[in-house]
């Protein structure tokens, strides 16, 4: 045995000791601020804190809460109005913005077209003309419109010179200023994507709430409804329903139904998510209290089941947006959709179902820049919402 | 295991009943039906319209009887595989859907296969490598095939094959070999425009089994034993392939039938842009004239085929994976 050792001889009497330190019982658990922060956050500011992350779902929120808010003033936003037809411009192509003329800054700024007719192709021509520098105009009044249909007004965001022309992204085959007419088809467009959600929505948590709350046969019945509409294909089906749509409809009334129509097949996704969540959650004991309790099977699923995943439904909701935005675009594109005078991106694309126009007007499938965009960043938000549905994971 | 398939089997019988009332109420919901549009296309055309034949053609045809009767008649043909009477084409719906069948089978065949060829490497590569840049290249790469309209993309492509190959635009085939039996060159130039069709239609289904296989391949990755399998030595490649791999592959077994819904409706899209010889512009065309058993026997037909496909896809599932065949919602 070593002097150095640190332990007592055995039988030796232990030297008395006392820290003389305040003790602390929680000294080990104590945490930074940082830390403390962390867990006394609520669930939901964690699932921000997780969602902000996702740096490209940020963004792309960011940009589907600009589109939307968008479309509550596009008539301002919009150059022109939508519907006006510039008979001496059809079929232009888009005009370049410039800043710098001959050296010059001048502004942001288009040049004139030069018009003439090819007899050879049987086209227009148009050639922008160096000498017409025609700066745009902001916050100013130009062509009037009708405001949401109520109000007439004529402040635009911009407008074009006095007596010139801006089509930034040209006109179509009559003379429609193409930019404006996206800007206000982004009003369907968008908006069936979120009525149509909605409508899914309801009856997926209703239809999936029964079949996972009640089991058995209830399951069965909403099982086999489910497979039943999976197994139509979608676009056909679609096809059928819109072509019982009497033509004599007024076109708001389509838009309506095309919206249902849409958010009526797009349930059975959502239904199964709940579903199999419930069937788990229906399990808890919280759910057999509430059932000595004596409450209700809707306010059980209502008020105690559905909260617990809500972050999941609202992922899985935002991720089936997508899927209707293109709906519509197919079903206009076809005919069988939306019709003039409603200008969504479905109708505008329906002006380039001819091979001609891919080689000679391309700009009039711009249209698809936007659907493209604003699936993708769907695409993404709801990526991000869903890793950041469940925090505690 | 064959109680389950009886089952199953079983189940299918009220689901296709189901589904041909559903297809029989919307073909029928259209106020009028064919004779009417076709008399009223004939009078605009100012042609005379003999209705004593029109009036023989609705008797033979049931029009005369109430829905439920004409149902009756329409299912009992369905079951003895007569599809009924096209009106707008005045041949046997069988006449005019057999050819157009095969090739749209062709279609969604080869794009299936074409779909799960460039989504199985890169949702392995995406899993494998996740939060690399060529995960996020390639998942970009996939949805923007998702997100671009499938018919601005066949028009575009189709546009860019005439100019880069020549490629006659739209169709099947070479307009020559239309109706011609097949050769060795019909094969070819079938072959030359098949593509087309494939890679649109396929481009939207891609995205989402990436997505899928991504996901399901993430969560086996992480499980112990495929740690325990590294930490003894295993190779990694047969690590990844021999048990994550295969446990990952349930879902594309159990797509297949979800799969051909899909593909068919982006097919009828496809179709009627590239104007190819399938049955998508045959049905549009058909709804719009209520030429009605055309439609109907033809959209029965899609759903049978995908309620078969669902079938099958369950058997192998449940063959592969005890699980399944075992778990089904209890009485609460």
């Amino acid at each position: 045995m070593t002097t150095n050792s640190v332990l007592p001889q055995p039988g030796a009497e232990l030297p008395h000791y006392v820290n003389e330190t305040p003790f602390d019982p929680k000294a080990i658990e104590r945490l930074s601020p940082l830390q403390e922060k962390v867990y006394l956050a609520s669930q939901w500011k964690l699932m921000w804190w997780k969602f902000c992350q996702h740096r490209l779902a940020v963004i792309s929120g960011v940009f589907l809460a600009l589109m939307y808010l968008s479309i509550l003033i596009s008539e301002v936003l919009a150059p022109y109005d939508y519907l006006s037809r510039h008979t001496d411009h059809l079929n232009a192509p888009p005009q370049a913005i410039h800043l710098f003329h001959e050296g010059r800054f001048i502004g942001p700024f288009v040049y004139g077209y030069d018009m003439h007719k090819n007899m050879d192709t049987l086209t227009r021509e148009y050639t922008s003309n160096r000498t017409k520098v025609q700066p745009l105009r902001f916050f100013c009044t130009g062509e009037s419109y009708e405001f949401w249909g109520f109000w007439r007004g004529n402040l635009h965001l911009f407008c074009p010179a006095e007596n010139g022309q801006a089509f930034l992204l040209g006109t179509d085959r009559l003379g429609r200023d193409m930019l404006s007419r996206i800007i206000q088809g982004a009003r369907i467009s968008l908006s069936i994507g979120l009525i149509g959600i909605s409508v899914s929505i309801v009856l997926g948590v209703v239809l999936g709430g029964i079949a996972g709350y009640f089991g058995g046969t209830a399951d069965l019945i909403v099982q086999r409804m489910i497979e039943i509409l999976q197994s139509l294909p979608s676009i056909p089906l679609w096809l059928t329903i819109a072509a019982i749509l009497p033509v004599t409809w007024p076109p708001i009334l389509v838009y309506v139904f095309i919206t249902i129509i849409l958010g009526l097949f797009e349930w059975t996704g959502l239904a199964r998510a709940v579903r199999s969540k419930l069937l788990a959650l229906r399990e808890e004991d919280y759910v057999l209290a509430a059932q000595l309790m004596g409450a209700r099977p809707s306010r059980i699923v209502g008020r105690h089941l559905v909260p617990g995943f809500t972050s999941h439904l609202i992922a899985s909701a935002t991720l089936a947006i997508p899927s209707m935005i293109l709906g519509e675009t197919a079903l206009s594109f076809l005919g069988l959709g939306l019709r003039a005078p409603i200008t969504s991106w479905g109708v505008l694309l329906t002006e380039a179902q001819n091979i001609n126009i891919v080689a000679l007007y391309p700009w009039l499938m711009l249209p698809v820049v936007p659907v493209i965009l604003v699936v993708l960043a769907f695409n993404f938000l709801g990526d991000g919402l869903r890793d950041a549905a469940d925090p505690y994971k | 295991m064959l109680t389950y398939i009886l089952k199953r089997i079983l189940i299918m019988v009220p689901t296709l009943f189901v589904i041909s009332v559903l297809v029989f109420t919307l073909i029928e919901l259209p106020p009028g039906d064919y004779f009417e549009s076709y008399m009223a296309e004939l009078e605009a055309q100012g042609e005379s319209v003999d209705r004593e034949q029109i009036e023989y053609l609705k008797q033979e045809y049931g029009f005369d009887k109430s829905p439920v009767q004409r149902y009756v008649i329409w299912m009992g043909g369905l079951l003895q595989g007569d599809l009924g009477y096209s009106f707008e084409y005045q041949l046997p719906v069988n006449d005019v859907v057999g050819d157009r069948l095969f090739l749209t089978m062709l279609v969604a065949f080869v794009t299936i296969i074409v779909t799960w060829l460039i989504a199985f490497p890169i949702g392995i590569y995406s899993a494998t490598h996740q939060y690399s840049w060529g995960d996020y290249g390639l998942t970009f790469l996939g949805l923007l095939g998702l997100a671009t309209p499938n018919f601005l993309l066949a028009l575009v492509l189709m546009y860019l094959a005439n100019v880069w190959f020549g490629t006659a635009i739209g169709g099947l085939m070479d307009t020559k070999f239309i109706n011609q039996p097949m050769s060795w060159d019909k094969f070819v130039s079938i072959l030359e425009h098949l593509w087309i069709p494939v890679l649109v239609i396929g481009t939207s289904g891609t995205a989402g089994m990436i997505r899928t296989l991504r996901a399901n391949l993430l969560d086996e990755l992480q499980k112990q034993y495929v740690v325990t399998a590294r930490a003894k030595g295993l190779h990694p490649l047969k690590s990844l392939v021999k048990y994550p791999l295969r446990m990952a592959l349930n879902f594309f077994i159990s797509d297949i039938g979800k799969l051909l819904p899909t593909i068919v409706s982006g097919a009828e899209v496809v179709a009627i842009v590239l104007s190819l010889q399938t049955t998508g512009p045959l049905l549009i065309r058909a709804l719009q004239s209520q030429d009605m058993y055309l439609a109907g026997s033809f959209l029965m037909f899609l759903a049978t085929l995908t309620v078969i496909g669902v079938l099958i896809s369950d058997i192998a599932l449940a063959f592969l994976d005890p699980r399944i065949r075992l778990s089904g919602g209890e009485t609460k």
